[in-house]
């Protein structure tokens, strides 16, 4: 069964075509990394997933259902669809905006019209799962920048989403908080969740997914088992992934080879 | 040695977010406005603030005037902090349009000085301009000092203040601090460029770029502030996990502002 059903998709930001006749299908239950250099369309991407933006042709189907903005002015869809799938941005100022850490989790399941006891239950519980507790009268804006990931993650999946969209979630974070974000996003839904990330780090794409697309210029340019798609040194290097690595050997002779990052550190 | 145009600029930053820090701080203060129901709070201020405005005496505002000092004291909001904060950008924003008015108001001299004159008029109209000016921004500071803002919005959307205008403010407040935060490290990042004072049209020339890239960028960031929040489920509503329940002692304030308002009313008709 697909989660997601992308038929020739196109969307443009004014002049500049951000996706251009993306087509493709995503089953339920996979762990999808959308690959691709700044500016291929992996953000625009996940928006198109997560009903932000609507295409401008092509079409968006969310298990079968066809996605369209004139279905979100139905309060219950709306909602529905809110519950079932959740997507953390890049940059976690954007999605932090309440006073505290606890009202940043719980600002979820407060538009959802969840119980109060059901939101300081399930608030409180992922709080504690997240090793965040300590901070939750804390204002959001004054964490480090690997405290604010963690709090905008919780903020996510306090709702325990069906599909969960990450938008480069390890970018700007240490080398440990980006340990612990994978480690938990490893560690998410038994298996039982589809989970989609954009990310330009190879490194991680082992380690978070079972399938790849590859994105260049707004088009799928490959898609495969992430072994397979890891090793296609033309396919990374079309699509900026990797860069050829120039040296000197002696004082005239320059080499140069393809040039990846793929360790994760720890 | 004297702080360059960017250090002055850094330190200006710094103590708005600072000022900004310290009254989130005061509305957690377990003083008597703070106690009080948000709702019971924003229209008991509010009523006072259209009393002022309608008011054709200098007593009655004054006596409204009085009466927000004592509430002030009474929530721990220090009146020296107040002075700084609120009285001192008040007065000179409302001085600036009634000292003119002293002179050009037609009506009986007071004093003069050849064709110049402070008229009586003229004095009595900058005099109900200021303590208007003074006393509504006393009454509306201290609401927001006292009150959570999250509390402030809610309360609006109660008395059925337009969605957009309070989700406006909510997000304004929101993100005053990641503006900050962008202005700071802007600046910060040209202090570190530069050697030496710049001269006034360069000064000019950075404030001028400097408020135009923050303006761009606070565009980009209030769309995805506003896409975060619907994928969220924001829907444009504000909902609080803190549900407000008035007491009998709110009633009792809510029965003690209409009543002073009342009065207050009937004394400036």
């Amino acid at each position: 069964m697909n989660v997601f059903e992308l038929k020739s998709v196109c969307y443009q930001y004014e002049s500049v075509t951000a996706l251009d006749q993306v087509s493709l299908a995503i089953e339920s239950g996979t762990r999808v990394a959308l690959l691709g250099a700044n500016g291929s369309g992996k953000s625009t991407l996940l928006r198109v997933l997560d009903a932000l933006y609507f295409p401008d042709s092509g079409e968006v189907r969310f298990h079968g259902e066809p996605i369209a903005r004139e279905r979100f002015e139905d309060d219950r869809f709306a909602f529905d669809f809110r519950r079932r799938v959740g997507l953390l941005f890049q940059n976690p100022d954007v999605q932090l905006f309440n006073p505290t850490v606890f009202d940043e989790v719980a600002f979820a399941p407060l538009q959802l019209r969840w119980t109060r006891d059901e939101i300081t239950r399930r608030v409180g519980g992922m709080l504690e799962q997240m090793e965040i507790a300590h901070l939750k009268d804390r204002p959001p804006h004054r964490l480090s920048g690997g405290e604010k990931k963690r709090v905008a993650l919780a903020s996510v999946l306090v709702l325990d989403p069906e599909v969960l969209l990450l938008d480069e979630p390890t970018a700007a974070l240490d080398p440990r908080s980006q340990s612990q974000i994978i480690d938990l996003l490893i560690g998410w839904g038994d298996g039982s969740k589809t989970v989609i990330a954009a990310t330009h780090d190879l490194g991680l794409v082992e380690d978070i997914a079972d399938y790849c697309f590859v994105l260049q210029n707004g088009r799928v340019a490959g898609e495969g088992k992430p072994a397979d798609v890891v090793r296609n040194q033309a396919l990374l290097e079309r699509a900026n992934l990797i860069h050829a690595h120039r040296h000197r050997h002696g004082p005239d002779k320059m080499h140069s080879h393809p040039h990846t990052h793929p360790h994760r550190h720890e | 040695m004297k702080a360059t145009f960017i250090e002055r600029t850094l330190a200006s930053l710094t103590s708005t977010a600072e000022y900004a820090a310290r009254a989130e701080l005061m509305a957690a203060e377990g003083g008597v406005l703070q106690r009080i129901d948000p709702r019971v709070k924003v229209a008991g201020m509010l009523a006072l603030v259209i009393v002022v405005a309608a008011s054709h005496s200098l007593a009655a505002i004054g006596a409204i005037f009085i009466a927000a000092m004592v509430l002030a004291v009474l929530s721990r909001v220090s009146l020296a902090r107040i002075a700084v904060w609120i009285w001192g950008p008040a007065l000179f924003f409302t001085g600036t349009i009634a000292i003119p008015a002293v002179f050009l108001t037609p009506g009986p001299p007071l004093m003069s000085w050849g064709s110049v004159a402070i008229t009586v008029t003229g004095l009595r109209s900058a005099a109900f301009l200021i303590a208007r000016a003074e006393t509504a921004a006393t009454l509306s500071g201290l609401m927001v000092l006292t009150t959570p803002w999250p509390h402030v919005l809610k309360a609006l959307r109660t008395f059925r203040f337009p969605m957009v205008f309070v989700a406006i403010l909510g997000m304004t407040y929101r993100y005053l601090f990641v503006m900050l935060q962008t202005a700071f490290e802007m600046f910060e990042s040209r202090k570190s460029r530069t050697v030496g004072e710049l001269s006034p049209p360069e000064r000019r020339r950075l404030a001028a770029s400097a408020a135009g890239v923050l303006l761009s960028k606070s565009i980009h960031l209030s769309g995805d502030v506003h896409l975060a929040m619907q994928s969220r489920g924001f829907r444009g509503e504000v909902y609080l996990i803190d549900e407000f329940q008035a007491t009998a002692a709110d009633w009792g304030w809510a029965a003690g502002f209409c009543a002073f308002a009342a009065a207050a009313l009937w004394w400036g008709r």
